[in-house]
């Protein structure tokens, strides 16, 4: 707790953050290209599915930053309403987009494995619903930021949302297990892997190389946002 | 109390409220959220007749009967509790095999049977290259 309030000050944050953002930039692009070689090239193709089984690259990694960028949105949201961490609300702010595009990666990764597999673009079945509906979320958190920041608030409607939409995320988890679906359960858990271990192992790169270039565009978003609110202080303080 | 557990405090439980909101909602939703009944359900339920139903299970070993048509298309699904025989008459996706998941869309015959209009085929969670594929093939994903 004590380095995330050293964090409170933004001088301090902008000096971490300046280097650290091409640093994971650039560590997850190396990952991800080589995560996507692998995949494409060194791995065997599935024995059902044949090669539209390498979509699992990337519609995995999408899934996981998708719902990842929810449960940080709900994290700062809690961060910002209990503690009024001042980098909180800009955290989820810088977070929205980058995990919006991510969740609509893996609804359109999706549809276009489920095509040639199910044999359809789109079901409404109970994972496809509660992934679409994390989307819509999404974009209304994005909406009431902007009508917040119009009107002058302060954050805390914004952030109570961000908290009451992580409800969505375990119905998402679990809805393949609760509900009878067209998606399959789930395929990788804690200890054991229903993927065979040679078409495995480039998940790992994509997943986490799309993690740590997710981390930089949030940290560079964080940063514009700062600049931002700096110099509109500054054109007010000249106005004046 | 401090201000700051004081707002904790609320914001627990105002997440509490929204969780157990929706926990109602979900086991409201329970029945009606599955995507297909599996014949297990129908045996327990009675047959859903005159609407159109989805039925999912696995197709049985060895059922698979294509007719001199060329289109039409007789098989068995089952879930190790129950069997329905269904007829379907189209055009079955490239994943459509024997000991393998199946959706079908269609409706209930008072005699207990399923006509589909259209077939979906159900991939499991299972992954492997082809030179492993064979007796591994069982698949787990229709419990109950």
């Amino acid at each position: 707790m004590a380095s995330l309030h050293a964090l409170a000050n933004p001088a301090r944050f902008l000096k971490l953050a300046r280097p650290l953002t091409p640093a994971l930039f650039w560590a997850g692009v190396v990952l991800i290209a080589i995560g996507a070689w692998a995949g494409l090239t060194q791995t065997p193709a599935d024995y059902l599915q044949g090669e539209t089984v390498r979509i699992l690259y990337i519609h995995v990694p999408a899934a996981w930053l998708g719902m990842g960028g929810w449960s940080s949105i709900a994290m700062c949201s809690l961060a910002y309403l209990v503690w009024r961490h001042p980098l909180a609300m800009i955290a989820a702010r810088a977070i929205v987009l980058p995990g919006a595009v991510f969740a609509a990666l893996c609804l359109v990764t999706g549809s276009i494995w489920g095509r040639p597999t199910w044999g359809t673009w789109w079901e409404w079945d109970g994972r496809l619903t509660s992934m679409l509906l994390l989307l819509f979320v999404y974009l209304g958190f994005m909406a009431l930021l902007r009508a917040d920041a119009d009107r002058g608030g302060d954050g805390r409607i914004p952030a109570l949302y961000g908290l009451a939409g992580s409800v969505l995320l375990p119905i998402i988890r679990y809805s393949v297990v609760w509900w009878n679906t067209l998606h399959q359960g789930e395929s990788i858990g804690l200890t054991r892997s229903s993927i065979d271990a040679t078409m495995l192992w480039p998940l790992w790169f994509t997943l986490g190389g799309f993690s740590l270039f997710f981390a930089s565009v949030v940290l560079m978003r964080m940063r514009t946002i700062l600049a931002i609110t700096k110099a509109e202080a500054r054109m007010r303080r000249m106005a004046r | 109390m401090k201000a700051k557990q004081q707002r904790m405090m609320l914001a627990g439980l105002g997440l509490a409220a929204v969780a157990a909101a929706a926990l109602l909602a979900l086991s409201a939703l329970k029945d009606q959220a599955s995507f297909f009944y599996a014949p297990g359900d129908v045996q327990r339920q009675g047959l859903p007749l005159g609407r159109a139903v989805r039925l999912g299970g696995m197709v049985e070993d060895g059922s698979i009967k294509r007719q001199a048509d060329g289109v039409s298309i007789h098989f068995v699904v089952g879930d190790g509790v129950a069997r329905v025989p269904v007829s379907f008459r189209g055009i079955a996706p490239d994943l459509f095999r024997e000991r393998s998941g199946v959706v079908a869309e269609g409706s209930f015959n008072p005699d207990g049977s399923f006509t589909a209009t259209n077939l979906l085929a159900k991939h499991d969670e299972k992954y492997m290259p082809p030179q492993m594929a064979g007796k591994m093939h069982e698949t787990t994903t229709l419990k109950e």
